[in-house]
């Protein structure tokens, strides 16, 4: 039927022009169909643009994008029925209640989850009779949220949706997520706490100036060298610190020479740190 | 086509609870016209607008109500819409719109069904405050009623598509009611509605017989006052069918602008 049977959405040579300034620029990335897949980046970096173009509302400048084997440019209603948008910032009045939007919401599609279920899954059950202007931000952010899944999407895209969750919600929205996961859903999520994309992502792609860094599963991207261990010590009240790929038996050498070594730590650079290396080096080039 | 018709439906009961919800906009597009009937009739009245076949008085209450019922048609239907569309398009209500199925046919429904009801339940309760606050008889002819029926479906169908016409001129929400309100206010001042129709110089009533707002107000004066005050009017006519043609024409100028126009989104605003 479609080129792209096992993608759910390919991008190749993605380019975004506004005026002689490129927000995205040349961008190349493949998301196969059931897979999390973020975009991390620093502010500014084309995460949102690059998402936007994919959901059609913009148009891009150059470059091939195919989403659910439909050019986003010319998707019609039935594409955007297999899709599930939360966008960065959606700030409508609200003159209507969580329930009442999301029974609304739901008409529109063909095979749409229930409305209550759906209320429950990001725990709203509470507000389900207030207007949405009477609610807090993270509680808006919620109703979002509710509003991207409610369609049943084949397709999810999430862009910065946890913005302002409290540490609770943030988790019950991970464990939302790993069901739509487990019920085949392809997700694009972009996020800037790096915790939740490792939790969430089967692969990440680092994003800074509109072009891609890097791109790869939690655990590889950055390359080996950017996961070596860091093992950190003190010596006569001086911190030590030493990267190596054998950090057993640095510590081990520790011990034999000074006995139990004082402030002992072993870290495995998280995601964080890798992303935060990656983006700084690039800052430093550009 | 069902679907969309269905949906159509959906959209118009979600659309009018969610404008009773709003407090400032029933005000300013819904009581608006009935306060100031209450005004013009307290303000004025001890003066005499003219005259029937038995010599009785046209108080200010009867003067003023063809007038606040086309100016509700105007605001419920010109100004509501654009207004509300204008905001819709700029606090991102119509950007999740268009990334949902959402048919754009049903989406208007919606609207237009919210600005019938709205606009049918105004032209109700100032009927209501006339006759039974203000004494004003209503007519007791099926011809004045159909007159006004037709007026008044005609009026804000008109006005209706108009602004989803004028809805994309205001680049913001806010900048909406700057760039609506004026444009409103003055069809009103040089159409009749506020001020006596023939108190006016020649060459305004000229510019005004543009417009669709005067012939509305025509038409409802038609429909409500005495047969003798048709002196007053341009012609010395209510000329029920140029009032048709005049609404026609603006109606299809509203078709073509709208479709010209409308957009969900300005794209890579
Ligand atoms: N409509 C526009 N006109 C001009 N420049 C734009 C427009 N939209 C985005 N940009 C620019 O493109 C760049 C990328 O913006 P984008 O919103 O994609 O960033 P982002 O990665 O989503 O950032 P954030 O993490 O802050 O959401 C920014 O420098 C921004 O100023
Ligand atoms: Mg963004």
């Amino acid at each position: 039927m479609t080129q792209h049977t096992g993608h759910a959405v390919s991008v190749r040579g993605l380019r975004k022009q506004y005026g002689s300034f490129a927000a995205v620029d040349g961008v190349d990335f493949e998301i196969v169909r059931g897979e999390t897949f973020a975009l991390l980046g620093p502010n500014g970096a084309g995460k949102s643009t690059t998402i936007e173009i994919l959901e059609g509302y913009r148009d891009r400048t150059s470059g091939e994008v195919s989403v659910l084997g439909v050019d986003p440019q010319k998707g019609g209603l039935a594409w955007k029925a297999r899709l599930g948008i939360v966008l960065q910032d959606s700030g409508e009045s609200g003159n209507v209640t969580v329930r009442e939007q999301l029974s609304h919401f739901a008409a529109l599609y063909p095979n749409p989850r229930g409305v209550e279920e759906t209320i429950a899954a990001v725990g709203l059950e509470a507000k389900a009779g207030t207007l949405i202007r009477r609610l807090s931000g993270g509680q808006r952010r919620r109703v979002d949220v509710a509003l991207g899944m409610i369609g049943r999407p084949e397709l999810l895209f999430l862009d910065e949706p946890t913005t302002g969750f409290d540490p609770q919600a943030r988790r019950q929205f991970w464990s939302v997520i790993r069901s739509l996961k487990d019920d085949g859903t392809t997700i694009l999520l972009t996020t800037h706490y790096l915790d939740e994309a490792a939790q969430l992502s089967d692969r990440v792609g680092i994003i800074a100036g509109g072009t891609l860094l890097d791109i790869g599963t939690v655990d590889q991207i950055g390359g080996a060298d950017a996961r070596v261990p860091v093992v950190r010590w003190l010596e006569h009240g001086v911190l030590h610190e030493e990267r190596t790929t054998e950090p057993g038996r640095l510590t081990h050498e520790l011990v034999a020479r000074l006995g139990e070594p004082e402030g002992l730590e072993v870290i495995r650079p998280s995601l964080e740190d890798v992303y935060l290396q990656l983006v700084g080096s690039h800052e430093v080039l550009a | 086509m069902s679907r969309t018709l269905a949906l159509g439906a959906r959209r118009i009961g979600y659309e009018i609870r969610a404008y009773f919800r709003q407090g400032d906009a029933v005000f300013f597009g819904f009581l608006f016209p009935i306060v100031m009937l209450t005004i013009f009739a307290v303000a004025f009245s001890e003066a005499e607008f003219g005259r029937d076949a038995d010599g009785n008085v046209v108080s200010a209450a009867v003067f003023y109500l063809p007038a606040m019922l086309a100016a509700g048609v105007l605001l419920s239907g010109l100004q509501n819409m654009a207004l509300d569309i204008a905001t819709e398009k700029s606090d991102g209500t119509l950007k999740r719109l268009a990334g949902s199925p959402l048919p754009v046919i049903s989406y208007f429904m919606g609207k237009i069904g919210q600005v019938l009801v709205s606009g049918i339940l105004q032209a109700i309760l100032l009927l209501v405050i006339a006759a039974v606050a203000f004494g004003v008889d209503l007519p007791d002819s099926p011809e004045r009623w159909l007159t006004f029926v037709w007026v008044f479906l005609l009026g804000i169908a008109t006005s209706a598509i108009l602004g989803i016409g004028l809805s994309g001129i205001p680049r913001s929400g806010k900048s909406a009611s700057a760039v609506i309100i004026p444009i409103v206010l003055v069809l009103q001042f040089i159409s009749g509605v506020y001020l006596q129709f023939s108190m006016l110089p020649d060459w305004l009533q000229n510019v005004a017989s543009v417009f669709p707002l005067k012939w509305m107000a025509q038409g409802m004066r038609s429909a409500f006052l005495p047969d003798e005050l048709k002196v007053l009017e341009q012609g010395e006519t209510w000329n029920l069918p140029g009032i048709a043609i005049v609404l026609a024409i603006w109606l299809i100028v509203g078709l073509v602008l709208a479709r010209l126009s409308f957009r969900w989104i300005r794209k890579d605003s």
